[in-house]
């Protein structure tokens, strides 16, 4: 601890660190988030799916069973690639959304989370643009970020990514020489955005990436929970060789098994399960066998059905509420998923706002954690998956007030004007915090 | 006393500074049982008031930073509870929350305190911001740093170079509170002194240089290891050591305080202490100043919170 004239340091090690771990700092807005696990406080910042609509006294038949009759190999390593038996399950479930592939085109993981890292590892060296869409998922952010790549933001709309924006962006640092190393989409119920990509747009930018021989990244955690209808084809069932796309039960099931998966053309799903091997030797042999035991016993599509029905009521919550106390405010449709994109009037900061919206017992995501340079400063992603909807309404009540005093202050103060600049910290709410 | 107190650490609470306050609470929790103390940790809600006439613990050691933990108010319900509790009392708790109200009290004590001005929300809205602003810079200059009225671990403070900075540093102070505190900056050397009192009358604990990374002790600079580093000694000159004990002694007994707190100086290039702040309950976690204050010191940082719980069966 002690080095002698210059001082204590709390960390020696604090010269060591690689770059990559730059960011990894305490951060006040993170601090703030803590508040957000009180009852007191409405959360709607996080986005933890609901699990308490599962039949919880059949899932633990499944485990029940399991380790009655499997127990040993419940608690052993298991396979790198993952469980053929969950793969299988896997196939049936991507089916519901016209993706066909084979068992040994699927490497299991840790959570699609892991998947992410995983695709990023193999692809990105220092300095590589990753494309995303603008505003895109915190944790890539955060991921694309450790690789020390230089996230590109396309605009969106309320249809998705803007090819033209696609094209004009590629273009751009294609004469600049920064290599493209691939195109990373939320394409259903976006995360933080809600809104999805229309058909029409899936086709044109799978032909753009076609033309510039850019690797599409489809991240589907969504894809199964829409309200009305389901959403276009995912990217995969429509490009086998161009597409790596990643999926999770984290949505339809649960997220505390931690289980996703990565569907990868051949060569690249090679190096997946050797990557994924040298990071974690195998994914959790018990939560994979108790999914398929899950998957395999239990009418999984009418639990995906209740969840539709319970995530839908808490969306309508949501607009309803809104159009109530913040009518002049913009905001997204989304017609799936769990998320909704507000905008707020000119001249407010979501980021520096949010003490006060702690201080009125409700919590949200500022916009800024959802892009690589510092904007957002206008827009919040306010969840709706896990509260009630009686407190949804109640959080967008307060957060109605919240929104009412910081436009008086800013009406006293004139508009703050901040300099743009990189998010310094992860300043996302930490996964356990609703 | 003769039997073991049991304590009843109270940490987290809805204040901003609950993150802070959790891990404040586990390290004082684990140092009174490393000292064979009976301790429970409880976040404190609606069912402590009940918790505290059912369990009816001998000492509660309330750890929490921020609103209702600092500002007395809590502590004024033990008062009314007649349970023993470590820390100052409910009266001087909420003199010491109140950032001006400490600098006038401190001030009056012949301590130095920087120049400044403590402005509410209202009465930019009634006199107009550009005037207000305006007014001060003039009188204070700059550089200043702007801080909500109440409030700890640097949050909603700005550290202003230029009046162009100066609206935006009120806007983060007023979404923290409605009363913010500017004040003139001093350059100079940052410096804190944790005071103890176990019953034999309050010590100052040798102090603590900080020197933050980035230049300026904010949330990142306070809670991130290795972003700051501390000097105990500070690389100050003997006398200006003594001094600043003495005077963080006399802004202790200033303000009323007992049992614990640590008193914020920065000491400018005449070795002038000016006196910023005092906080009640100072944050305890791994990368405080007030436990690295005692560690450098060479106490044992779980015999002082066994000590400080025994005092406060004594005093309260």
């Amino acid at each position: 601890m002690m080095s002698p004239g210059s001082g204590i340091s709390l960390d020696p090690w604090f010269d060591n660190y690689a770059d990559r771990a730059a960011g990894l700092s305490a951060s006040e807005v993170r601090a703030l988030f803590a508040v957000a696990s009180r009852p007191e406080v409405v959360s709607l910042a996080g986005g933890m799916p609901f699990v308490s609509a599962l039949p919880f006294d059949r899932v633990r038949a499944s485990v029940d069973r399991i380790l009655a009759t499997e127990g040993a190999t419940a608690l052993q390593y298991g396979s790198g690639q993952g469980l053929p038996s969950l793969r299988e399950k896997i196939l049936a479930v991507m089916a519901e959304e016209g993706i066909r592939a084979g068992v040994d085109d699927i490497v299991v993981t840790t959570g699609s989370q892991q998947g992410l890292d995983l695709v990023a590892k193999l692809f990105i060296n220092p300095g590589d643009a990753i494309l995303a869409e603008s505003p895109s998922y915190v944790g890539a952010m955060g991921v694309f970020r450790s690789y020390q790549a230089r996230v590109e933001h396309v605009a969106m709309d309320e249809h998705g990514m803007i090819p033209a924006a696609l094209t004009e962006r590629i273009a751009h640092l294609r004469t600049a020489g920064v290599p493209i190393k691939f195109l990373y989409l939320i394409p259903n119920f976006q995360n933080p955005a809600g809104v999805t990509l229309s058909a029409t747009r899936r086709v044109e930018i799978l032909d753009i990436a076609k033309e510039n021989g850019i690797l599409i990244v489809e991240d589907n955690p969504y894809g199964l929970l829409w309200f009305d209808s389901p959403p276009p084809q995912a990217l995969r069932s429509v490009d086998e060789g161009g597409v790596i796309y990643l999926g999770s039960f984290s949505k339809t099931f649960a997220p505390g098994l931690r289980v996703g998966w990565v569907v990868a053309p051949h060569g690249i799903r090679e190096k997946l399960v050797l990557a994924s091997e040298a990071a974690i030797l195998s994914p959790s042999s018990f939560a994979q066998m108790v999914l398929a035991d899950y998957f395999g016993t239990q009418d999984w599509k009418s639990q995906i059905d209740t969840f539709r029905g319970l995530y839908r009521d808490r969306r309508d919550a949501m607009t309803t509420a809104l159009a109530a106390h913040l009518p002049d405010v913009e905001h997204t449709d989304p017609a799936g998923g769990f998320y909704l994109w507000l905008t707020l009037p000119e001249g407010l900061d979501s980021k520096d706002m949010l003490p006060r919206a702690i201080t009125e017992l409700v919590a949200y995501t500022p916009g800024t954690a959802f892009f690589a340079d510092g904007r957002g400063q206008r827009h919040l992603r306010l969840a709706f998956c896990y509260p009630e909807p009686d407190f949804i309404t109640e959080g967008v009540r307060r957060l109605a007030r919240v929104i009412t005093e910081e436009r008086e202050l800013v009406e006293t103060f004139g508009p703050a004007h901040s300099e743009v600049q990189a998010a310094a910290n992860l300043e996302s709410p930490p996964p356990e915090v609703v | 006393m003769g039997s073991t107190p049991t304590v009843l650490v109270l940490a987290g609470g809805i204040s901003h500074e609950r993150d802070i306050s959790l891990k404040s609470g586990r390290k004082v929790a684990d140092g009174l049982s490393s000292h064979e103390l009976t301790v429970e940790i409880r976040d404190p809600d609606a069912s402590l008031i009940g918790f505290l006439g059912d369990s009816a613990p001998d000492v509660v050691w309330p750890v929490l930073h921020g609103a209702s933990g600092e500002d007395g108010a809590l502590r004024a319900l033990l008062e009314m509870l007649n349970i023993d509790y470590v820390g100052s009392s409910a009266e001087a708790s909420r003199l010491a929350w109140n950032k001006p109200a400490a600098k006038t009290l401190v001030s009056r004590a012949g301590v130095a305190t920087p120049a400044s001005i403590t402005l509410s929300r209202d009465a930019f809205r009634e006199l107009g911001a550009e005037s207000v602003l305006e007014t001060v810079v003039d009188a204070l200059g700059v550089p200043l740093i702007v801080k909500p009225a109440q409030g700890g671990s640097a949050q909603g403070v700005s550290w202003v170079d230029s009046p162009a900075d100066l609206r935006k540093a009120m806007v983060h102070a007023f979404t923290y509170s409605d009363v913010a505190l500017i004040e003139k900056r001093i350059q100079g050397v940052e410096v804190c002194v944790p005071i103890i009192d176990t019953g034999d009358g309050p010590h100052a604990i040798p102090p603590v240089e900080i020197e933050p990374l980035s230049g300026h002790y904010d949330f990142e600079a306070r809670y991130t290891a290795g972003a700051t580093r501390f000097y105990t000694p500070p690389r100050l000159a003997n006398e200006i050591l003594e001094a600043l004990s003495a005077h963080a002694l006399d802004a202790f007994a200033a303000v009323g305080l007992r049992h614990l707190a640590r008193m914020d100086f920065i000491v400018d290039s005449e070795g002038t202490p000016w006196f910023l702040e005092a906080s009640t309950m100072p944050g305890l976690t791994e990368t405080s100043s007030t436990a690295l204050a005692l560690d450098s010191a060479g106490y044992d940082v779980g015999g002082v919170y066994a000590a400080l719980v025994e005092a406060s069966r004594t005093t309260a």
